[in-house]
């Protein structure tokens, strides 16, 4: 399987933003003649490493290698002149032009000085029934299915650089057939020699299509195997974590102490994902654990009534309540600390003081405001619980760190007293210190009596806070753990489908 | 839960700046301007400070700007809080014209001159309510749908008339657009009680913190259980009300009703005016008495220039200079550039 020499090679690449290491001395090797997949969870460092490989960043350490010669990208323009060529998954070509066009935009064929159509039309042809692509290329790209397109950016891509083909989750919008059909041309490309990577988060398709596999986590590589050599549950495995850590303490965490039922979803879900039953008790901690794209957002979107629910009843205290809109959750008592902090969370403009009382003012209305030393001392008692470092309470919050801004979120849905509080990854992209002190408050929130449902990609984190932990895979929850079931193994096996987890079926 | 952490933080808030002194009011921008182009008029008319008494009321150049400005100043008043959510209104010119034209020609048919006035702001109200309707439900961009109203407005408003300039002798309507309160005139003290209670109304309540909050990030707004879409109503509605005011004011002033020209072109200056104070077209912090300000700043101009004896053309050009002006000294270059001045810091 080994070639004695990569075609493209990264060596101890780093990148650094502000104070967040994206990438930590992470190699990369991709081989002719291999489908080379990356694979990681969100904020592991893929992307960044494709846009170090491409061109489009440069990185603050390490070296990139072609062909055993060190090169240095400009932008990715300079990338394709080396033969590095990318296609992303939205695919960025003008679909308002035609096939040929696309494809030999930028270096027609000329004649006289004018574009000669009959000859690019006659070439793209040409090119494409190389591609097992037989179509008018005079028709406008947006005419034909994304599996077209796809294909014609791949075959675009190729033409121009024919090196290194980077796949940045092609598939993503793609139903089975398309899949196969894309595959197949990337199989022809592969067997032509072409250093193909490819990014996904489908398991099944790494496994289907792939030679090797890169897992990143945290910015580090894992590691780079061969696929024969490995099973999803081993891949599963290093994408969340090493052997996880085991901090859970069953003393604090066993279902004997679990108190009253606090809030009851029956039923709940909408077209994509399957409906869903589950019961947060007071002073418990139901952690979610699954891939990307699992459906972990789309869960705790559904329970605050951002998407509402095809059906279904949720019950807060054994009183059924109507949540269709997130104002109608907030009265119910829910909190939500959302997964894009900048676009769902934060009022940048706003004060840290109105950031954290704003959700308090939106429940009691617009005639009962909260006057300014009401504002002084409630922001001040949240900043002060949970340690907000703000040097004080009227600069904007855009100006805090991260961490301090996830913690101004969370101090203002403690501010409205909330029974049950959702967190969705609240640990992303904040750096350590403060990673441990969310951590903290939530094992603090637990004792307190609150119902929490906490999403996490950090497996070892899941484990550190939940009583309970329930599986998502393909859109469903698929497991549900708790007590003594609370396993690392039984958990990445049951992400990973390769066994079912307890009660409920899992799909094969 | 003890933490060493604590320790290394004040023990102590530091204190929050109460309300801003004085000073800082007469070292802002917009201040500086309105000084600047009223010593400027001073200059061209030494008389332009001159305030006399006279018939029960004040004269002079100053009380003119104040009432000639009024009417774009109550614009600016509901145009502030639209700007503050990130949206625009550009229909509260032709709103202006519909509120004259209902007025103007209820009372002509004989009407009584209250329930007129209640029809033309009732008038102003519905017109509001469409645009937000428009603008929440149907989600069109504000600055299209309030397009609409623009241009359909001015249609509206001449069918009310049939056409024609529809004048009228009612003593109300005439006292509203020129009559005089404790020596001030009625636009003024009409504009000056709208400011102060829209105002007391947005900073007492917490609409005025809601609204930035939609303004600022509507996503997370809806994140964090606020209506934005009844907020959005009301504001609309409420500019649509301002609109009808201000057409009544302009109405009164000229005796009568014309649905081609009344409040033409003045959705622009209410805008300039609200930009001008501060409030930023990307939505967010909003100040209603800093757009009154703005809106007496470009008035000062427009006397300023009619007065010197300039032809009315040269008022343009002069407007737009002293907006760039105006404009840069409220980048953030600029405060970027006074920061590094010695003696400048907070």
């Amino acid at each position: 399987m080994t070639v004695e020499q990569p075609v493209l090679e990264a060596r101890g690449i780093v990148k650094v933003f502000g104070q967040h290491r994206a990438l930590d001395k992470v190699d990369f090797a991709a081989n002719a003649g291999e489908v080379h997949a990356l694979l990681g969870e969100n904020g592991a460092g893929k992307s960044t490493l494709i846009k170090i490989l491409t061109g489009a960043y440069q990185p603050d350490g390490g070296d990139l290698l072609l062909d055993g010669q060190p090169i240095h990208l400009r932008d990715p323009l300079h990338g394709q002149t080396y033969g590095i060529g990318t296609v992303y998954q939205e695919v960025n070509l003008l679909p308002n032009r035609s096939v040929s066009e696309n494809l030999f935009l930028g270096r027609q064929p000329s004649r006289f000085g004018l574009v000669d159509r009959k000859r690019i039309d006659a070439q793209a042809r040409d090119l494409l029934t190389r591609y097992g692509l037989d179509i008018d290329v005079r028709a406008d790209l947006s005419e034909y299915s994304v599996a077209v397109q796809q294909i014609v950016a791949i075959a675009r891509a190729v033409e121009l650089s024919g090196k290194v083909l980077v796949l940045d989750e092609p598939t993503a919008s793609l139903d089975r057939n398309e899949v196969q059909r894309l595959f197949d041309v990337v199989r022809g490309l592969k067997a032509k020699g072409l250093a193909i990577i490819f990014i996904t988060h489908f398991l099944d398709q790494v496994f289907e299509l792939a030679d090797r596999v890169t897992i990143l986590r945290n910015g580090k590589k894992v590691a780079t195997q061969a696929l024969d050599t490995l099973n999803t549950t081993d891949v599963v495995r290093m994408m969340l974590g090493k052997d996880v850590a085991f901090e859970h303490h069953p003393s604090a965490l066993s279902g004997a102490t679990k108190g009253a039922v606090r809030v009851e979803f029956q039923q709940i879900g909408r077209k994509g994902m399957a409906p869903f039953d589950l019961a947060v008790h007071e002073g418990e901690v139901v952690g979610v654990a699954g891939l990307l794209g699992s459906g972990r957002t789309e869960v705790a979107r559904l329970m605050f009534g951002v998407d509402t629910s095809d059906g279904g009843q949720v019950r807060v205290d054994g009183q059924p309540v109507t949540i269709r809109n997130p104002a109608q959750a907030v009265a119910a008592g829910f909190g939500f600390c959302p997964e894009d902090r900048k676009i769902d969370g934060i009022f940048g403009d706003l004060s840290v003081r109105e950031n954290i009382i704003i959700a308090l003012q939106a429940k009691l209305g617009w005639f009962r405001a909260l006057n300014r030393d009401d504002q002084i001392e409630l922001a001040g008692r949240y900043a002060e619980a949970l340690d907000i470092r703000a040097a004080d309470h009227d600069m904007p919050v855009k100006l805090l760190s991260g961490g301090n801004q996830q913690k101004v979120i969370l101090a203002r849905w403690l501010a409205i007293d909330p029974t049950f509080l959702i967190l969705d990854e609240p640990t992303r992209g904040i750096d350590v210190g403060a990673h441990a002190e969310i951590v903290r408050t939530i094992n603090r929130l637990r004792e307190e009596g609150l119902a929490l449902f906490v999403i996490s990609s950090e497996l070892d984190e899941v484990v550190a806070y939940s009583n309970r932990i329930v599986v998502m895979r393909d859109r469903e929850m698929v497991a549900e753990l708790d007590g003594d079931t609370i396993a690392p193994d039984a958990i990445v096996r049951a992400i990973a489908g390769t066994a079912p987890g307890k009660p409920q079926e899992a799909r094969p | 839960m003890t933490r060493p952490t604590v320790d290394l933080r004040p023990t102590t808030q530091p204190p929050m700046p109460r309300a801003r002194p004085i000073a800082s009011f007469f070292t802002r921008p917009q201040v500086i301007a309105l000084a600047a182009v009223l010593l400027v008029n001073w200059l061209l008319f030494p008389g332009f400070f001159t305030i006399t008494w006279q018939d029960g009321r004040f004269f002079g150049s100053l009380i003119d700007v104040l009432n000639r400005g009024a009417p774009v100043a109550i614009l600016a008043i509901g145009m502030t809080m639209v700007i503050a959510t990130k949206g625009v209104d550009l229909s509260v010119g032709a709103v202006m014209a519909i509120s004259g034209a209902t007025a103007a020609t209820l009372v002509t048919s004989g009407v009584p001159a209250p329930v007129a006035v209640f029809a033309a702001l009732g008038t102003g109200l519905l017109c509001g309510l469409w645009n937000g309707i428009l603008v929440t439900v149907l989600e069109i961009q504000p600055i299209i749908a309030t397009l609409v109203l623009m241009v359909a407005g001015r249609g509206l408003a001449q069918l009310i008339t049939e056409g024609y300039i529809v004048t009228f002798s009612d003593p109300l309507l005439i006292f509203i657009g020129t009559g005089s309160f404790l020596g001030f005139p009625m636009p003024v003290v009409i504009a000056a009680l709208l400011m102060i209670l829209a105002t007391l109304i947005v900073r007492r309540t917490a609409l005025g913190l809601l609204i930035e909050a939609v303004g600022v990030n509507r996503s997370a707004a809806r994140f964090a259980g606020l209506s934005a879409g009844a907020l959005l109503l009301i504001v609309y509605t409420f500019a649509g009300f301002c609109a009808a005011i201000s057409g009544l004011i302009v109405a009164g002033d000229i005796r009568g009703a014309d649905a081609n020209n009344a409040g033409l072109w003045l959705e622009l200056d209410a805008i300039l005016a609200v930009v001008i104070g501060g409030t930023s077209l990307m939505g967010g912090r909003f100040s209603i008495p800093m757009a009154v300000l703005g809106a007496m700043i470009i008035q000062a101009m427009n006397t300023g220039i009619l007065i010197s004896g300039f032809s009315p053309e040269f008022n343009l050009v002069v407007k737009s200079a002293v907006i760039i002006v105006i404009l840069v000294l409220q980048s953030p270059i600029s405060a970027r550039l006074f920061r590094r001045l010695p003696g400048a810091q907070k």
